[in-house]
């Protein structure tokens, strides 16, 4: 799959004589836009393709939208922009996912975003929980990084090309994501105790919300060779997140699971929230562009 | 490069020698209209002065993500959600790059951070505007970026090294700032009638405060003449402005919208753009505090830094547990 | 030469500050572009990369504890560099008899 993105440089300020001899040298460089995908004439070839990407593209969107909280209140300006990184990589992966999905029913990125009811969404209860404070959105982001990192490097095996190609440009983002969470999983876990005890707080916090991930619906019966088994990603899930709390100096929390079912529809009481704020203007503008 | 306040503090009535040769290399510099770098002898009064502008600047920088920031959950299309991130995170980073540029000159980012929290630093009183609507987004991009842009692209051109040099970055990465502020309320203009109206709006209401962006009168302004002198400077605060206005005036037409400004017209005589009188009482007002948003900014600010204290210290108590395990190893 | 006498004064927790140096694409050198401040060297590298990299300015970054930099004494600069001054005999351009002659 092409990707058409113009390569530009910006020459307009080299006026500026000694001055630019910063190590500034800027393009937008190369890589699957949601623009390309909405561009493309494939639309998923079956229902259960585009209920998969949009599972994908709705965890993502939701997620986003929490992380999107963080931008000005990070614990130092240079996580902001970490936590911002973040948040802009996750909603681009959600834009793929919800345009590639969206194919299928004639529906835009948007119309998936603004104009879908609560229970129509399908995000899990995870991305839903609110942030927290750092630890939670760090454990969050550990469990989440784990978890996307192991769907897309199975899915660059899918044979559906749209979802291999998305999962590849994400796969490098979320490897990014996933080691953010873990560099600050240490220093948290080891750092004080006021960190190890607000992080062994956010696990039982979030445990419960685990389970959910890794559950198959009737819908992966029909994904064969173009999707794994959530169920089948667990053991590994857990061997890795095992590994990564032990050199922190935690471990797996005892706590039941939640019974959660957004893929489903049924969600926790926070998606209400969520989606009012993320759809009031555009739903107070019906027809309008922006 | 953060490095050591040279001395020359001293309240001595007479200059040490090494005072006035390095006294006399920097006016040569100065003279030359060449750069002066962070090691260099520099008269206190232009450190004290550069080390005031660019922290206000980076302290602007920070505090002006705060009323972007908060549409970013309810931006109306997610490609508009992805361009507002990214500004606003480019503003964090223009933050930082003028917070490392400052910390050249001998303070670090904690006291900036302090002088900032305490109030005893100022910051751009733009940013203590409500932004109420999604059209707010577009104003503040297209005429409060554009102000910035205006007052920023001369600086590129300071005598100190680090400051221009950070510049020439931020003009470089705020050019798609404007454009895409000005984009939305291109598209705004040409939607609903509800969606122009919103435009309009925010036109009206930014207007005003982005003229004031560069600051009162130069008769007004003690410090322009001596920061002219050092060349940071390079043109007057009304003159920048009424360039600025110039081009608004010319770039309003493409949104068929209006500037809220009856006295604005070109004066072939004098070359100049001449607008209304602003209010500059109202702007003393804002600086002191008395804005709709000081103290909402100011708060969040401050708990934002309040609440990252454990995490920041537990980052450097595991920096400090690994380096004692390297030393026993 | 003198120790840059770098002082952190217990920035951000005692968040040293740090140069970063981007290589903008291969086949160039590492040039400076600034400083951040990061608890330890892995996360100074990621701030980096996120500040200083955000539109594709680089292929590789270096970070370097600012204290770690040894500056030459500006004090002492014209002294410092003095010497390759009038030595024009360094220079292609002083010998000026082989002029015209190919391939030299």
């Amino acid at each position: 799959m092409s990707a058409p993105s113009s390569q530009t440089t910006d020459h307009s300020l080299d006026s500026f004589g000694d001055a630019t001899a910063s190590a500034t040298r800027v393009t937008p460089g190369n890589a699957l836009r949601p623009e390309d995908i909405a561009l493309q004439d494939t639309a998923p070839a079956t229902e259960a393709i585009a209920q998969y990407a949009l599972r994908l593209g709705d965890d993502a969107l939701v997620y986003s939208q929490r992380m999107a909280h963080w931008v000005s209140r990070a614990p130092e300006l240079e996580e902001d922009i970490a936590l911002g990184n973040i948040t802009l990589d996750q909603l681009g992966h959600a834009r793929s996912f919800l345009t590639y999905a969206g194919k299928k029913w004639d529906k835009t990125e948007d119309d998936l975003a603004y104009w879908r009811e609560e229970e129509e969404f399908t995000s899990v209860h995870l991305v839903e929980q609110p942030n927290g404070d750092f630890a939670e959105t760090i454990v969050r982001a550990l469990f989440l990084g784990i978890y996307q990192h192991m769907v897309y490097t199975r899915l660059l095996e899918s044979s559906d090309e749209t979802l291999s190609a998305i999962a590849a440009k994400a796969l490098k983002e979320v490897d990014y994501h996933l080691e953010h969470a873990e560099l600050w999983t240490l220093r948290l876990g080891s750092g004080t105790e006021e960190s190890a005890r607000r992080m062994r707080r956010a696990l039982e916090k979030l445990w419960p919300y685990v389970d959910e991930l890794f559950q198959d619906e009737p819908l992966h019966d029909e994904l064969e060779g173009i999707a794994p088994r959530p169920s089948t990603l667990r053991e590994e899930w857990t061997a890795r997140l095992t590994e990564i709390l032990e050199r922190a100096e935690l471990s797996v929390p005892e706590v039941p699971f939640a019974m959660a079912y957004g893929r489903r529809g049924e969600h926790s009481e926070h998606l209400g929230y969520i989606l009012a704020e993320m759809q009031v203007l555009a739903r107070k503008h019906p027809g309008a562009t922006w | 490069m953060a490095e050591q306040t040279t001395s020359g503090g001293h309240l001595s009535a007479v200059l040490s020698p090494e005072d006035e040769a390095g006294q006399q290399r920097f006016d040569a510099i100065i003279e030359q209209d060449s750069r002066i770098e962070p090691r260099d002898w520099m008269p206190e009064a232009y450190r004290k002065s550069l080390t005031r502008q660019m922290s206000q600047h980076a302290h602007s920088e920070i505090i002006g993500m705060q009323p972007e920031a908060n549409w970013i959950t309810r931006a109306p299309s997610l490609k508009r959600k992805s361009i507002l991130i990214a500004k606003v995170q480019d503003e964090a980073g223009h933050g930082l790059y003028l917070y490392s540029s400052t910390e050249t000159l001998g303070t670090d980012r904690d006291t900036l951070n302090d002088q900032l929290m305490s109030g005893r630093a100022k910051y751009s009183s733009i940013f203590n505007y409500p932004a109420r609507t999604w059209a707010d987004m577009g104003a503040i991009g297209w005429l409060v970026d554009g102000a910035a842009i205006a007052n920023q692209v001369p600086l590129c051109r300071a005598s100190y090294g680090p400051y221009g040099r950070a510049m020439v970055r931020i003009c470089k990465e705020e050019s798609f700032h404007q454009r895409q502020g000005f984009e939305i309320l291109l598209e705004l203009a040409n939607g609903t009638e509800a969606q122009k109206k919103m435009a309009q709006d925010a036109i009206d209401r930014f207007y005003a405060p982005a003229l004031m962006m560069f600051g009162p009168s130069d008769n007004d302004s003690p410090n322009s003449k001596q920061s002219m002198a050092w060349n940071v400077k390079r043109f007057s605060n009304d003159d920048l402005r009424q360039r600025f206005v110039g081009m608004i005036a010319e770039q309003v037409k493409v949104l068929g919208l209006t500037l809220p400004d009856p006295e604005l017209r070109y004066d072939e005589e004098t070359g100049q753009w001449i607008h209304m009188e602003l209010d500059w009482d109202e702007f003393n007002r804002v600086i002191k505090g008395g804005g709709p948003c000081n103290s909402q900014r100011m708060a969040r600010r401050r708990e934002a830094h309040e609440e990252g204290a454990w995490v920041r210290e537990a980052a450097s108590a595991y920096a400090r547990k690994q380096q004692m395990k390297e030393q026993v190893a | 030469m003198t120790m840059s006498n770098t002082s952190n004064n217990g920035s951000s927790a005692g968040w040293p500050l740090w140069e970063v140096f981007v290589r903008s694409s291969r086949g160039l050198s590492h040039v400076h572009a600034g400083s951040l401040h990061a608890p330890d060297a892995e996360m100074a590298v990621r701030n980096a990369r996120d500040l200083y990299t955000r539109r594709n300015e680089g292929v590789s970054l270096w970070v370097v504890r600012s204290e770690d930099i040894l500056t030459s004494d500006p004090d002492a600069k014209d002294a410092m560099f003095e010497s390759p001054k009038g030595k024009d005999y360094r220079h292609a351009t002083y010998y000026t008899k082989s002029e015209g002659v190919k391939h030299l």
